[in-house]
């Protein structure tokens, strides 16, 4: 197909060995006329160096406040093809996990109303239907959700919750992180669709501390698996590691950050009550040991990214929590604490920055949750704390 | 529009079990061990004896419905059609039927897919649009990607490193990547003080949520132009005014460019979760290729690999060493700007008399 565009810029990254961008947008000029535009302006921004898009305008579907994001040009009369391209966030199933029919389903609906270009996927977990016009978006709600396919969060809302693997295909995975994602997303339909909250909210749900998910740093509540228990160890399989060359003592002994392991050139053993389950032995010696028996999450919160006050990992505000459906542990948890947020937390306040600025104190006797060392990695340095009326004597 | 089907609401995504290939919602939950094969290729084995077999793939992350069509066809060939995607956007093909595996692996290295990203090497890397489709895009994302990916491409389908290393690339520094806590990342940043326009500003802005928006106070309220004033010594030229306030532009192409940031991660491993840390505050926006970055960021990979341990990522290798002996064995440049002075600055000073001449 003849190019509407010359984009020497954009053809160099047609080479090398990493799949190219540009092809996947070129490929998509073959079903719409929204991609030739889009190389032209790309080309146009790989030339001057800067952006051509626009702010958001609010642009949506009937009934729900986010899912869409609105995307303008701003130089529309230059590329009139992209002078709208909406994004639609479609909600992934959990895990990422498809068929090829929902694959086609999604591209067949795709390629009639938008640009046949997709993200898979967004960084918050939605599939990414990545450009259309405002009056494309009413039918391609209908014919995805007619489907059984629902949008994702967007604004000041829940956003759409994601996790990793977890017990579908990883040994380690010590929840069942896709269950947990699906029912949170199935119970706050409401929360997510149509925004109410101070600013945006993230869960991501990890199976174990590897965090697959990057849970800690990308979740307002960071949902990661763990267990209480001695690790189970199979000495046979320890024996055939170091039959295989592995340095057991360099290699996992003495990499322990807690040295609570021991390796006598036969049998590892373990100190399993100063074990902080950080997961480096089990990861390196998979087939050898396995997490404790009894299993659940620890739950953290408050990570974000560096707007506005400083980037935040989550830090624990639960060390140990069991996780059977239907979770109305963490259900009854999640309402507490949005309820505080939305009493306390100014306009476009991520849940992490109220704690900092109101005290985490504030924020335990606000959600009614009972301190413990877990939660800090020291005590207070400064000898300067509150007290209530009832430690007063009168 | 009497034509489209009945529109529903409120139904969320469609349940996971669906898509799940029948060996896996047999051993779901037992899982015994997994086995990496080669650079993308892995078998899981559960307790039960059953296996599968994952053979992952590269991706730009912007795929065309006939990529992912085709990626559709040869699932059906070799897997059921069951595929997915990773958290950082690899492909994955999930083999029920060993004895397929081999006809995959060649039909996708024919048709040219990149296999790789398993184990102790670089994967996907996580990233944003960029000016593919961002409003605030300081730098490109996919082109990075692209331009770095195709530099260290071995490192993905072959060569091992001493850990993971995990890439990440974000065009401002709203950071939609998770590029706070990767290994080594690229963050699109600004060097200059967003431009006023007094006009636009008194019909397109609310002007409390404008002066709210400044992390260091330097917005005010300029009552006289129904606008806002900055003082530009307070500004650190972060964009966020601009989210709120689209007439506060900031983009200057000539002062726009690419910060590496070094030493994150999330995984609990060994060492507790770290944020990345600046290596180097700017260099120029230099597409299609950024040839600068891709050399900065071969040259920390490098030394990187030559001096740490086995199982030792990017953040506990520099922690071990020091940042001092980071930055004498890397030859990058310690400037002012690598000196925090934002909210949690004081955690960073040097409270010791020990550390590496």
């Amino acid at each position: 197909m003849a190019k509407k565009y010359d984009t020497p810029m954009l053809d160099e990254l047609k080479k090398g060995a990493f799949p190219s961008f540009i092809t996947e947008i070129e490929k998509a000029t073959e079903t719409a006329d929204y991609a030739k535009d889009l190389l032209g302006l790309l080309e146009r921004s790989f030339n001057e160096k800067k952006t051509h898009w626009k702010h958001g305008g609010i642009v949506g579907v009937r009934g729900y406040g986010g899912g869409v994001i609105g995307r303008y040009s701003d130089i529309p009369d230059e590329f009139p093809g992209v002078a709208h391209f909406h994004t639609v966030r479609v909600n992934q199933p959990s895990g990422f996990f498809y068929t090829s029919d929902a694959l086609r389903e999604i591209c067949d609906i795709w390629e009639k109303y938008g640009s046949g270009l997709t993200n898979m996927h967004g960084s918050t977990g939605d599939l990414v239907l990545l450009g259309t016009n405002t009056e494309s978006l009413e039918p391609i709600f209908a014919e995805l959700s007619s489907r059984g396919w629902d949008l994702g969060g967007s604004g000041s809302a829940m956003r759409t919750p994601s996790c990793c693997v977890g017990q579908a295909r990883c040994e380690w995975a010590n929840i069942d992180t896709m269950a947990i994602t699906n029912e949170i997303t199935q119970h706050y339909q409401d929360e997510m669709h149509r925004p109410m909250f101070p600013y945006k909210f993230k869960f991501k749900v990890a199976g174990c501390a590897c965090d697959c998910i990057a849970s800690i740093a990308r979740a307002d509540m960071s949902i990661i698996g763990t267990w209480k228990g001695d690790i189970q160890i199979d000495q046979k399989e320890v024996a055939n590691y170091a039959k295989g060359g592995m340095d057991i003592q360099a290699e996992i002994i003495d990499m322990c950050p807690t040295q609570c392991m021991g390796y006598d050139g036969k049998a590892i053993s373990i100190n399993n009550e100063h074990c902080n389950r950080c997961m480096h032995c089990i990861a390196k010696m998979t087939k050898a040991l396995k997490p404790g028996k009894e299993r659940g999450a620890t739950i953290l919160l408050g990570s974000k990214a560096p707007i506005v006050t400083g980037a935040l990992l989550s830090w624990v505000i639960v060390p140990f929590m069991k996780m059977e459906p239907p979770f109305e542990e963490l259900k009854d948890l999640i309402d507490r604490i949005w309820e505080w947020w939305d009493e306390h937390g100014k306009n476009r306040e991520r849940v992490g920055e109220l704690i900092e600025r109101l005290g985490f104190p504030t924020f335990l006797k606000g959600v009614d949750l009972e301190p413990h060392p877990a939660m800090v990695t020291e005590p207070r340095r400064d000898p300067f704390f509150f007290w209530s009326e009832e430690d007063i004597e009168k | 529009m009497s034509d489209l089907p009945e529109r529903q609401t409120d139904i969320g995504p469609p349940h996971y079990e669906k898509f799940l290939p029948p060996v896996i919602k047999k051993n779901y939950g037992k899982w015994a061990y997994h086995e990496e094969k080669s650079a993308g290729v892995m078998v899981h084995v559960a307790e039960s004896g059953d296996k599968i077999t994952t053979v992952r793939v590269a991706s730009p992350r912007i795929l065309a419905t006939q990529s992912l069509r085709e990626m559709s066809e040869i699932a059906d060939k070799y897997c059921d059609g069951y595929i997915r995607f990773t958290t950082r956007n690899n492909v994955e093909f999930l083999v029920s039927d060993e004895s397929k595996v081999d006809g995959l692996v060649k039909e996708l290295k024919d048709k040219k897919y990149m296999l790789g990203g398993i184990g102790s090497r670089i994967s996907n890397v996580v990233h944003t649009q960029g000016w593919v489709h961002c409003h605030s895009a300081a730098t490109d994302a996919s082109g990075l990607v692209k331009a770095i990916m195709d530099e260290l491409s071995e490192y993905f389908t072959d060569k091992e490193t001493p850990a993971k290393v995990r890439l990440a690339v974000a065009c401002c520094v709203n950071m939609c990547g998770a590029v706070h806590c990767s290994d080594i990342a690229l963050v699109g940043v600004h060097k200059t003080a967003p431009r006023i326009l007094d006009e636009e500003i008194k019909n397109m802005c609310e002007i409390p949520s404008t002066v709210a928006s400044c992390p260091t106070s330097a917005i005010s309220p300029n009552p006289k132009e129904k606008s806002v004033k900055i003082k530009l010594e307070k500004c650190m030229y972060c964009g966020n005014c601009y989210s709120v306030c689209p007439a506060m532009p900031i983009a200057d192409p000539k002062n726009d460019g690419v910060a590496i940031v070094v030493g994150g991660k999330v995984a609990n491993l060994r060492t507790v979760p770290k944020f990345s840390k600046l290596a180097i505050p700017w260099i120029p926006n230099n597409p299609p290729r950024w040839p600068e970055v891709t050399d900065a960021v071969k040259k920390i990979l490098d030394t990187y690999i030559a001096g740490a341990m086995k199982h030792e990522r990017v953040g506990e290798w520099v922690e071990r060493i020091g940042w001092e002996k980071f930055f004498d064995i890397t030859g990058l440049e310690f400037k002012i700007q690598h000196v925090d002075d934002f909210t949690f600055a004081r955690e960073t000073f040097r409270m010791a008399a020990t550390f590496k001449h």
